[in-house]
């Protein structure tokens, strides 16, 4: 029970870190451009396939995980300059709808490009198959590797944010639009590439967590909603509360469905309510944050 | 360019007389897309007094239309088996009891979610009734006894005192009838000193305050009778299909209701009403040109929400926007 | 015009036969096909209609009428296609629908109003009993059928104790409920997912604890291609067995290597021998370029039933038609296939494995389930 218990931890940190990426995205660009990016799971799905079409071609594991970068960026950067920096402007309903219209249009797109079936993308054979842990736990490598890129990742934006340049003006643009344009910073450049950054994660995440998945059209959408509920708890525009929102949603729904039907079971004889309160956990967990604090555990005060 | 309030009028006028056109050509099919759209519609005039009256950019009304459905899967089931609910209430297929009963739970729920959601404002209240919605959802696909995730079928339509419910024209009288009358009920709220309050909130909650008058209780009370009107609409959905499943609190069903009020025209009374005609008249048109139609949805959307701000009746109308 | 019309047009070196076939094949249809032809199960639903269309092409008749339509996967979109279909285009039969809870939104209220359902894919347990209809044939199984057929073939491996997983919706209720009628050992443990859960590292976690001797599971689509690659990468070694939704050849490629060697079991299989299905793959493969999945064959007997019967009996004559129906005299890709009281199949189910030929990864027999198996629920079908 304990080694399974450790197990369950150590999954729900692994979910909790590509989360993470996929929230980190959506954060940041909230927080700069304050725009709502509904399309942000279509980025995600973008860098899935790049990296599953690289991988059948080139057999590069490695180029494969470049191209979902390069993708989604490519994406990004497409859909920020064409259409979403016209919306920046406006209000959150406009910003809902047109990225809404986007998950339409790449969804549909890409399954006019790729086909109708789910393609493949295995993990490649040096990160393959299971560790021994100390403690004797059977735990596969490339989850480890998982955990391990993520938490990399995390470390390189936050270097990124407080010790380069750039993330200063990043910094500077979330607290302040207009004063960063006014100091003479081209804040509309700043603007694609934070984007482009963002989507890049998104892709990245999309690439990973495809490999241990599956890879298929609307694979972005569960996850867009999880990893709102992540910057909701975490507090919107906090790439902090990003990284602790997203490891406490990973570690509670990986929890909750492993404990709570045992609990039921043990409590009713049956599991069923223990299912049905582990779907709903993370919203619940959501709602008891916004009572306690509703702008979230890292987020400024409104 | 026409006065808002002809163009009203002759949205009204032209989906009723749409109905009777179809009827009197014998074309079924139509009085059922009429119907469709109006019971979009009240979905949508729900939607719009938080949306458009209020502000309150609710991405979450699939749990009020599921919720409403639902209620009446759950009371035909119980009739169809001849088992009372909880072993005291009889199940029915009366409309005017399934309807009541759709409005209050609908009621309730617009009440534990507003409460919670109204600690928030903008991007958050987004993001948290969409999350609130999935929870509806996941809920609804994992409670077994009503279905799980197959729904519920409902074997014979609702009935109505004096109507016969499974004849078209009658079944889209009563939606039309119940449109009609929730666009009244709109249309007075908004020129009610609550309204009237209402619409002050959302300009400058600030001011509100300093007259002593609780923004948050306002915009509460708001969402309560916006999620109490779209779970109407969800019963009615539940009675045109006879048949209600979790698929109704989908967050693409938030999508879609968002989309009427947005492509009709945020605030405007008939806004919706135009949005669901149009959105069910494209689903029609367009669904039939290629496996691949959503892609031209979503550019028309684009289109709409950068060009032609104010929606379908601001492009058409010349009165400024309301509030 | 809004209904894309697919009219099959009737090949000019046909006619000259065609004219002395005329009076035998005077009975024309127009058929309504709602099928999941956009989004995630697209796959499946693409499948299906290719085989329907197939088989209407090859007929060669030019009056029988197919409108497609795509549910979007969405019950009040199959439902207000179904409505259109009926009231508005006035088909005689309904078909195609993918998914049970879809099957559920369409198919009690169109056979209701006196219209032919043939279902290609779904086979709900509500449908098969006291929810029977005279007029709803199943073509394919009854959703417990394969899973029994699963539970068979584990009795044959002398597997005693399984772990038995399926989504937490009717359908896994129905697969594990299939699954433990043929089983004869005791279940190890029982695990419901969430619908649509696509990491099953806590799953794994619990089979390698649970001491079972075998996991049987039931997980199609997306879920499938998760959890058979999460499985082989964990190093769990305790045997998998299931029905073939997750090694069918929509997503055997995506699943890779991980599927190969792993017994599922299916009613149809592209290796089959017999004229029919080595005519139909040999077609299939020549028209669309790919290998047709169980879905293919299923759309495509789905459409020789109806061409079989509207050779006796016009649509119009419902009482003769559904006697044709009932026969089932069509030429099937399984062999030999007949219908029960309830209007669901009789048929054989097979065990099969994913191997790699000629650089593809394909189906191919190993051994026989269940012969002439009958579904649980027809005694409860009063017709």
């Amino acid at each position: 029970m304990t080694l399974l218990l450790i197990e369950q931890l150590l999954n729900g940190l692994q979910l909790g870190v590509m989360l993470f990426l996929m929230a980190a995205g959506l954060t940041l660009v909230f927080g700069v451009m304050g725009l709502i990016n509904l399309a942000h799971g279509s980025l995600y799905m973008v860098g899935a396939f790049a990296a599953a079409w690289v991988a059948a071609q080139t057999g590069s594991y490695l180029l494969a995980l470049v191209a979902s970068l390069a993708a989604a960026a490519a994406a990004g950067v497409l859909i920020e300059t064409l259409i979403l920096r016209r919306l920046y402007a406006r209000d959150h309903l406009d910003q809902v709808l047109a990225t809404f219209a986007l998950i339409l249009i790449f969804s549909e797109g890409t399954r006019a490009v790729f086909g109708s079936f789910p393609l493949y993308l295995t993990i490649p054979p040096p990160l393959s198959g299971p560790v021994t842990l100390p403690g004797g736990i059977e735990y596969p490598l490339f989850r480890l590797v998982l955990i391990g890129a993520g938490l990399a990742v995390a470390l390189g934006l936050w270097l990124l944010i407080t010790r380069t340049r750039v993330g200063i003006r990043i910094q500077a643009g979330a607290a302040d639009r207009e004063m960063v344009s006014a100091l003479g910073v081209d804040i509309s450049r700043l603007y694609t590439l934070v984007f482009a950054l963002g989507a890049a994660l998104a892709g990245l995440s999309g690439a990973l967590v495809g490999t241990l998945q599956s890879v298929e059209v609307g694979m972005g959408e569960p996850v867009l909603i999880t990893a709102f509920v992540v910057i909701v708890i975490g507090g919107i525009g906090s790439v902090q509360g990003a990284l602790v929102g997203a490891i406490l949603v990973g570690l509670t729904q990986t929890l909750g469905a492993f404990l709570l039907p045992l609990a039921s079971t043990r409590l009713t004889g049956a599991p069923d309510a223990g299912q049905v309160l582990a779907s709903m956990l993370i919203y619940i967990l959501m709602a008891l944050v916004l009572i306690v604090r509703p702008q979230g555990l890292m987020g400024r005060p409104a | 360019m026409i006065p808002e309030r002809v163009f009203n009028w002759a949205v009204w006028g032209g989906l009723l007389a749409f109905a009777l056109l179809a009827e009197a050509l014998g074309e079924t099919y139509w009085l059922t897309l009429a119907a469709r759209a109006a019971i979009f519609a009240i979905a949508g005039v729900g939607l719009n007094l938080a949306l458009g009256n209020g502000g309150l950019i609710s991405f979450g009304h699939a749990a009020f239309f599921g919720v409403g459905g639902y209620a009446v899967g759950i009371l035909a089931t119980h009739a169809q088996t001849y088992t009372p609910l909880f072993g005291l209430i009889e199940g029915t297929q009366s409309m005017p009891v399934t309807w009541s009963v759709a409005i209050v739970a609908g009621a309730l729920a617009a009440l534990v979610i507003g409460a919670l959601s109204l600690r928030t404002s903008g991007a958050y209240f987004i993001m948290i009734t969409l999350a609130f919605g999935q929870m509806f959802y996941y809920f609804a696909v994992t409670w077994s006894a009503y279905g799980g995730e197959d729904g519920m079928s409902i074997y014979v339509r609702g009935g109505f005192p004096g109507l016969n419910t499974l004849d078209p024209l009658h079944f889209f009288g009563l939606s039309f009838a119940v449109l009609t009358l929730v666009l009244l009920l709109v249309r007075m709220i908004d020129r009610s000193p609550f309204g009237l309050a209402l619409n002050a909130v959302r300009q400058s909650p600030a001011r509100v305050e300093t007259v002593g008058i609780s923004p948050r209780r306002l915009r509460l009370a708001a969402f309560v009778v916006s999620g109490a009107i779209t779970a109407l609409a969800g019963a009615l959905f539940a009675d045109l299909n006879r048949y209600v499943s979790p698929a109704m609190f989908s967050w693409t069903i938030s999508g879609e209701i968002m989309i009427f009020v947005i492509l009709g025209g945020v605030a405007r009374l008939m806004g919706p009403v135009v949005g669901a005609l149009v959105f069910v008249a494209l689903e029609e048109l367009l669904g039939g040109l290629s496996d691949y139609w959503h892609i031209w949805l979503g550019v028309l959307l684009l289109l709409i929400v950068l060009f032609a701000r104010g929606g379908i009746t601001g492009a058409l109308t010349r009165e400024a926007r309301r509030g | 015009m809004t209904t894309k019309s697919i009219l099959t047009a009737l090949a000019l070196s046909v006619a000259a036969t065609g004219a002395a076939l005329a009076d035998a094949h005077s009975n024309g249809a127009k058929i309504g096909m709602i099928s999941t032809l956009s989004g995630g199960g697209a796959g499946l639903g693409v499948d299906v209609r290719d085989g329907f269309l197939l088989a209407i092409e090859q007929s060669g008749r030019d009056d029988i009428e197919v409108i497609v339509e795509d549910d979007q996967r969405k019950p009040d979109v199959a439902v207000r296609l179904a409505d259109r279909m009926i009231q508005s285009d006035e088909v005689d039969i309904l078909t195609g629908i993918i998914f049970s809870n879809l099957a559920m939104a369409v198919v009690p209220s169109a056979v209701q109003q006196g219209k032919f359902y043939l279902s290609p894919n779904a086979g709900p347990s509500a449908l098969a009993g006291r929810g029977c209809h005279e007029n709803y044939f199943n073509v394919a199984w009854q959703n417990d059928n394969v899973h029994e057929a699963a539970g068979a073939h584990a009795n044959a491996l002398g597997y005693e104790n399984t772990f038995v997983m399926a989504p937490n919706y009717p359908a896994g209720i129905d697969a594990i409920n299939g699954y433990k009628r043929t089983f004869e050992g005791e279940p190890a443990q029982e695990v419901l997912t969430k619908l649509g859960q696509t990491d099953y590292a806590s799953e794994i976690a619990q089979i390698r604890a649970s001491g079972a001797d075998s996991v049987f599971f039931f997980l199609p689509g997306g879920m499938g291609i998760a959890f058979l690659k999460q499985y082989a990468d964990s190093g769990v070694d305790i045997p998998l067995v299931g029905p073939a939704f997750s090694f069918d050849q929509t997503i055997v490629g995506a699943v890779g290597e991980a599927a190969l060697g792993v017994p599922n079991t299916a009613q149809w299989s592209p290796d089959l021998d017999n004229e029919a299905n080595v005519a139909f793959v040999a077609a299939f493969r020549e028209k669309y370029g790919r290998i047709p999945s169980m879905y293919a064959s299923q759309g495509f007997d789905t459409a020789n039933l109806i061409l079989s019967a509207l050779d006796k009996a016009p649509v119009s004559e419902a009482e003769a038609f559904r006697a044709a129906l009932r026969e089932a005299d069509f030429a099937s890709t399984r062999g030999d296939f007949r219908f029960n009281t309830n209007h669901h199949p009789i048929q054989d189910y097979y065990v099969r494995e994913v191997v790699e030929k000629d650089g593809e990864l394909i189906n191919q027999i190993t051994g026989t389930a269940l012969t002439d198996h009958a579904d649980a629920y027809a005694a409860e079908c009063e017709m």
